[in-house]
């Protein structure tokens, strides 16, 4: 069968790619809604180094995804069945011990391979996980995002000691809401602070604890562990924050990505006996909980109000406008794929 | 019901590839019969309840093998002997049709051509859309070139504006009690002269809406569109 890839070829400049797939061995998949990733933006706004796009280009972009099964030779899946995209792509020999987003060998859709811009995506039936009527697609379309926040509460909970009495949360976009939402539901009797620097972002963080701007956060202010969501440009002022604040053997979770290096305060990281741990991206358990935790009504309706509809997309001169239009939202940008 | 109607009556004298019909070459890397392509994409489409496929007589036993070869679900997809021309083929479809599945007013066809494997899910969908709503529908694009009307073959009789001017694709599709009413109105004149379906419609001053082709929705019907063909896909190239 013929697919319609909507690949950018580069920055800002979109072609249809016509790929010979196969409609027997994995499910088929119209894609219904998609969410807008930075990744996404930088690759479309031509913000990567030149050499990275010229490696990754042309590409078709987003990984964050929701869609409709059309075929599954397997029979694991129904017609029309709802369904969330892992863009994860497995190495074929895994370790057990490792985690599958972390693995040599493992692939991403939308960096360096064909994300889900395309007509149908064909993809293994492991790589979809179902979800029922009780959770919009719009809302599920974001998933990927969910399920990366969710990954890095998992390192949290693996890595750091049992003290946990406060939290504290740096940066005041979508990940920080999302890892915020997802706290406040696993560990809901943690103090959380949110250190940001927006005033209307920080403001719907209704049902975190506290929240300071980042340059008037008390003197005598600790946290237990901290999770860094700032990236880009902030990334350097919240580590350099996070050592400062943090109680002593405290665990900081960074996630936030950054184009440049990043210097650190390693003289008092060694002195409070810090542990970094670096989290990015999501596995197969990551996203099942994600969609367990949209089951609850609660959760859903939280990470909804960070969700701004676009028009949908029904040519490629409106994949353009979405990409524009989400330099002007606050926090997530989703639409629906009418192609 | 909603049934798709693909044409492949054609014998492939165009072509000069091998003795195949052009509907039967090899498209992609895959090597699949352009039909298979064609046909997948109908079969993704679970609006449509079955699928007919109208190829030339001497055709049927290899048109049916293939479906055995690429193991199409034979119990939604039939193929029928076409008639000499593309009216009578969908004419022949919808006769089997309506002796399977009985006569209903609100039924549906989405007439296809087997050699147009770039045909989206979108496409069909929306001529479900459209031929539910209106009663029969085209898919068009906006035309690129300026269209030249010659009468005579050697000098220009009118230049229509450009902007009022698209070209037909495939699929189009009709309510199949409008389209048989209408056609079997017809007498043999104006049956030879409207050999195309919409044209019917047209004629008798019924609505045909427009529903948004794809310039690469393209009709393999030379050897040059079937190199292009190839060189879309990344397939390789045939002679």
């Amino acid at each position: 069968m013929i697919n319609y890839v909507y690949q950018l070829i580069s920055p800002g400049v979109l072609s249809v790619k016509y790929e010979d797939i196969n409609f027997k061995s994995e499910v088929i998949v119209k894609p219904t809604y998609m969410a807008l990733c930075h990744a996404d933006q930088r690759y479309y706004f031509g913000q990567r180094s030149i050499d990275k796009l010229r490696n990754k280009l042309p590409m078709a972009l987003i990984h964050e995804c929701v869609g409709r099964v059309l075929n599954d030779s397997s029979k694991k899946y129904s017609y029309g069945q709802r369904v969330a995209l892992i863009p994860n792509v497995v190495c074929t020999s895994r370790n057990p011990l490792l985690y599958e987003n972390y693995e040599k060998g493992s692939a991403f859709l939308s960096s360096g391979k064909d994300g889900f811009m395309r007509e149908v995506v064909n993809i293994n039936p492991d790589r979809v996980v179902p979800f029922g009527d009780d959770i919009s697609e719009k809302t599920a379309a974001i998933s990927e995002f969910i399920s990366v926040g969710v990954h890095a509460c998992e390192r949290f909970d693996k890595t750091a000691h049992k003290i946990r009495n406060t939290i504290g949360i740096w940066g005041d976009g979508s990940l920080a809401y999302v890892v915020a939402c997802i706290l406040k539901q696993t560990v809901p009797d943690v103090h959380i602070t949110v250190i940001g620097r927006d005033d209307y972002k920080l403001s719907q963080f209704l049902f975190v604890d506290k929240t300071y701007f980042s340059d008037s956060i008390p003197k005598n202010f600790n946290v237990d562990h901290a999770f860094e969501c700032a990236g880009g440009e902030g990334s350097y002022y919240a580590i350099d924050n996070i050592i400062k604040y943090i109680n002593p053997q405290g665990t900081a979770i960074l996630m936030g990505v950054t184009e440049n290096k990043v210097p650190i305060n390693t003289r008092d990281m060694l002195e409070k006996g810090l542990t970094l741990v670096g989290s990015s991206r999501s596995g197969r358990k990551d996203f099942e909980k994600s969609i367990e935790l949209l089951k609850n009504p609660k959760f859903q309706n939280r990470i909804s109000r960070i969700i701004y509809e676009d028009l949908p997309v029904s040519d490629i001169s409106d994949i353009h406008r979405v990409f524009r239009t989400d330099l002007n939202t606050c926090f997530k940008t989703v639409f629906k794929w009418n192609l | 019901m909603i049934f798709g109607a693909i044409v492949a009556g054609g014998v492939g004298n165009r072509m000069n590839l091998s003795g195949l019909p052009k509907q039967f070459l090899p498209l992609g890397n895959s090597k699949k019969p352009i039909i298979i392509h064609t046909l997948e994409k109908f079969l993704l489409c679970d609006r449509i309840d079955y699928i007919y496929i109208g190829v030339h007589k001497d055709w049927l036993g290899y048109a049916e093998e293939l479906l055995d070869k690429y193991e199409i679900d034979t119990k939604k997809v039939f193929v029928i002997s076409g008639g000499i021309d593309r009216n009578l083929t969908i004419m022949n479809i919808i006769k089997v049709i309506e002796t399977n599945h009985g006569e209903n007013p609100d039924n549906i066809i989405v007439t296809h051509d087997a050699v147009r494997p770039f045909v989206t899910i979108k496409m069909i969908e929306e001529n479900i859309d459209a031929a539910i709503e209106c009663g029969a529908c085209d898919t068009v694009v906006n035309a690129i070139d300026t269209i030249i009307e010659s009468s005579d073959g050697k000098h220009i009789s009118s230049v229509p504006e450009r902007k009022l001017m698209y070209q037909g694709q495939t699929p189009q599709s009709f309510n199949i009690s409008k389209l048989k009413n209408l056609y079997f109105d017809l007498n043999d004149e104006e049956k030879n002269v409207l050999t195309d379906a919409c044209k019917i419609f047209i004629f008798r001053n019924h609505p045909v809406k427009l529903v948004k082709g794809d310039t690469f929705n393209i009709k393999i019907t030379t050897v040059s569109d079937y190199k292009i063909a190839q060189a879309i896909v990344g397939g390789s190239k045939g002679d």
